[in-house]
């Protein structure tokens, strides 16, 4: 790990920038304060903007942690491409991606390696159950945070005023599901499944609310775990409880094989699940079991986001693959973010954050805007139902259908 | 009923699996007094070179079983490759060092290979393409599909196999004479250093088979998969009795079955105050329990000699 930097006087800290950025290496810290970069036509220096960017990129979900790390990479290139401007200088966007592994330990370790680099703002963490521990370290930093992903109510109530996500939470969706799974699944007996993450089990229990209060029956309630693969044991205690509906609060990862293994016990009910399970992963991993399934995803589809076809094909040609899930949330949340900076007309946390907290910024996924908990406002749902190999959205609830 | 029926299928398939992989470790252990920790991921190489092998089949047009069998049959020598590599490389130059050289090199070979499985394949989770039936068969109102079947069979075939070839044939007999000592078998003519590279090649197959089982099974595979395996392939063969041939097949059936009616009845049994993510919980328990009255395993006697 490298050593933390003290506070230094902002030309000490472009210098190394600038130096780590031409890989020098061997300027020491009497050069010129100005010190050009490396393909920089410019005389003046940029203001280098450091953005941490925190998922999972090893272990089972790494294909969410890389999918929001290239949607936080397209919107720096991008900022830095239309040579946005905080203050009177020109901003260069710099990314810190860490790994925290999906797991709360890793993600309190590598938020104090942010803290200590002194980064300008994080993006992230994914999972809720790294997001709120990491959260603590942040706010003691005085590092604004903002997640594109994590959903669990308790990350921006714990009263700390840098949290921030661009992203409906479990109350908003686990009541949009429960709704849906009474209104237009007609469910009366429902299991539930969760992971026992901070994210899955938070979901699980906002829907077991909002099913309670539509007036349907919890017969059972089991757990299994982020990594495992094997459910065949516990879908066959569902099986034995005559459910008619299953409920799952966890990832595609767990939800795909699941799915499948519900297909293979002879389980005929369908399932429903939240955010994430909702990817393009979920239909590769349930196989020939994903047909007819239900998921939630907060925001409205792609394909109704402003500019969200262009968005998608621009990814695919930089990086070569499909949106998984939370691309588009990770871009507007460095968007944000930047769009802040620069009303403040500066990457200092004490003027920009007042910026962030007013904001009403047309973002991808919606217009983006702050409650004073730092909760996404009027957030809106969109149920789907997999389709043909797809997801296929059914209704969107709450929110503003087209932002 | 028929849901009891069901928890006891669904624990012979985990258990089948666990049992075959358990085999490696017990083997390498029997032999060589050595935990091999590199095992699980010799594992999940199997399973995903196997998928990977479908995946260039899959368009041939052939039918779903032959693609199956074709990517085991190029897993396993892939397997055993990499099996007789891991001797060559990590084990053998450390033959007669401290105990603990050898552990080290096995975590590092274990760490060296997953990170080298997720540089080859990626991090992404690899899907099995649905080329077999998902189509469940009733029995007893239980629901067991062909694949699931086919495994439990496969595995009872290879255990018979393997005890057959340790307690009938020459190379079986210059294995046991290995295990009880060394020295003594190189004495009388054994080639030890070729019984032990056969035992790690041995072992490596069965891991190619396991690791295609599990690909089949879950339709998933990933680079990370080897280790959890690993982990309940190992306490499988220390419940059976680390060392012994048949104490991993039956630790492996009984932890599968342990653990898939510890899932299913945990909660009941204890009204609700114990639930499904007490399973590996029970399974453990179970283990201690076992250790506490039968220090070696429940089919384990010499262990106590060797180590």
């Amino acid at each position: 790990m490298t050593q933390p930097f003290p506070s230094r006087p902002l030309p000490a800290l472009l210098v190394l920038s600038a130096c780590l950025l031409a890989a020098c290496g061997e300027q020491s810290d009497t050069a010129p304060s100005a010190a050009p970069v490396a393909g920089e036509p410019s005389m003046e220096a940029p203001l280098v903007v450091r953005l941490g960017h925190v998922a999972p990129l090893t272990g089972p979900q790494a294909h969410l942690g890389k999918d929001n790390e290239n949607g936080a990479r397209l919107a720096i290139d991008d900022l830095n491409a239309e040579g946005f401007q905080i203050g009177d200088k020109r901003a260069r966007f710099e990314l810190l991606g860490e790994d925290d592994q999906a797991d709360p330990r890793q993600g309190t370790t590598v938020a104090q390696k942010l803290a200590d680099s002194r980064v300008n703002a994080v993006i992230g963490h994914l999972n809720s159950g790294t997001t709120i521990p990491a959260s603590r370290i942040y706010h003691d930093a005085g590092i604004v945070q903002v997640s594109p992903s994590a959903t669990n109510p308790q990350y921006t109530r714990q009263g700390y005023a840098g949290a921030f996500r661009v992203f409906a939470d479990d109350v908003q969706q686990g009541g949009a599901l429960g709704a849906f799974a009474m209104k237009n699944l007609n469910a009366r007996r429902i299991a539930i499944i969760d992971d026992r993450t901070a994210y899955g089990q938070g979901l699980a229990d906002e829907f077991e609310k909002a099913a309670k209060a539509a007036g349907a029956e919890i017969v059972t309630r089991e757990y299994t775990t982020d990594k495992a693969t094997d459910f065949a044991s516990i879908l066959t205690k569902v099986k034995s409880t005559s459910a008619d509906l299953l409920f799952y609060g966890g990832m595609d990862t767990q939800a795909g094989p699941m799915a499948r293994q519900l297909k293979t016990l002879n389980l005929g009910i369908p399932m429903l699940f939240g955010d994430g399970g909702c990817t393009v992963e979920f239909h590769k991993l349930a196989g020939e079991g994903a047909e007819g399934h239900y998921c939630s995803l907060p925001g409205v589809p792609l394909d109704k986001m402003a500019g969200g076809t262009a968005f998608r094909d621009r990814y695919k040609a930089k990086f070569n693959t499909d949106i998984q899930l939370y691309a588009p949330y990770a871009y507007d949340a460095v968007r944000v973010v930047a769009e802040a900076m620069r009303k403040a007309g500066s990457t200092d946390r004490m003027k920009f954050l007042p910026e962030l907290e007013q904001i009403n910024y047309p973002g991808l996924t919606a217009q983006i805007a702050f409650d004073e908990k730092g909760d996404i406002k009027n957030g809106a749902v969109t149920l789907y139902q997999a389709k043909s190999g797809a997801w296929s959205p059914l209704e969107t609830v709450g929110g503003d259908a087209t932002p | 009923m028929d849901i009891f029926i069901q928890q006891i299928i669904n624990g012979l398939v985990l258990g089948s699996i666990y049992a075959l992989v358990a085999l490696g470790y017990t083997m390498v252990y029997g032999i060589l007094g050595l935990i091999n920790f590199a095992h699980g991921e010799v594992v999940m190489i199997g399973a995903l070179t196997a998928l990977t092998a479908i995946g260039l089949l899959v368009p041939s047009g052939l039918p779903g079983p032959v693609v199956v069998l074709g990517g085991l049959l190029i897993a396993i020598p892939v397997c055993m490759a990499v099996g007789f590599s891991i001797e060559r490389i990590a084990y053998r130059p450390l033959r007669n060092a401290p105990r603990l050289a050898p552990l080290i090199t096995a975590i590092g070979v274990s760490i060296v290979l997953q990170q080298l499985a997720m540089m080859g394949w990626g991090r992404n989770y690899h899907t099995f393409p649905a080329i077999l039936p998902t189509t469940p068969h009733q029995v007893f109102g239980a629901a067991i599909t062909d694949l699931q079947i086919l495994i439990v069979v496969t595995a009872a075939v290879l255990m018979s196999a393997l005890l057959w070839l340790i307690t009938r044939t020459r190379l079986g007999r210059a294995m046991r004479a290995t295990s009880e000592n060394p020295a003594v078998a190189r004495l009388m003519g054994v080639d030890v250093d070729r019984v032990i590279a056969i035992t790690f090649v041995l072992g490596s197959a069965l891991a190619a088979v396991a690791g295609v089982m599990v690909a089949a099974n879950y339709s998933i595979a990933h680079y990370a998969m080897g280790f959890m395996l690993g982990l309940k392939a190992f306490t499988a063969a220390v419940l059976g009795g680390i060392g012994n041939v048949g104490g991993a097949m039956l630790g492996g059936l009984l932890l599968g079955i342990i653990e898939s009616l510890g899932a299913g009845y945990i909660g009941d049994l204890t009204g609700g105050f114990l639930g499904s993510h007490y399973q590996d919980v029970f399974a453990f328990f179970v283990l201690i329990l076992v250790l506490v009255f039968r220090p070696s395993g429940l089919m384990g006697e010499k262990v106590a000699e060797r180590a």
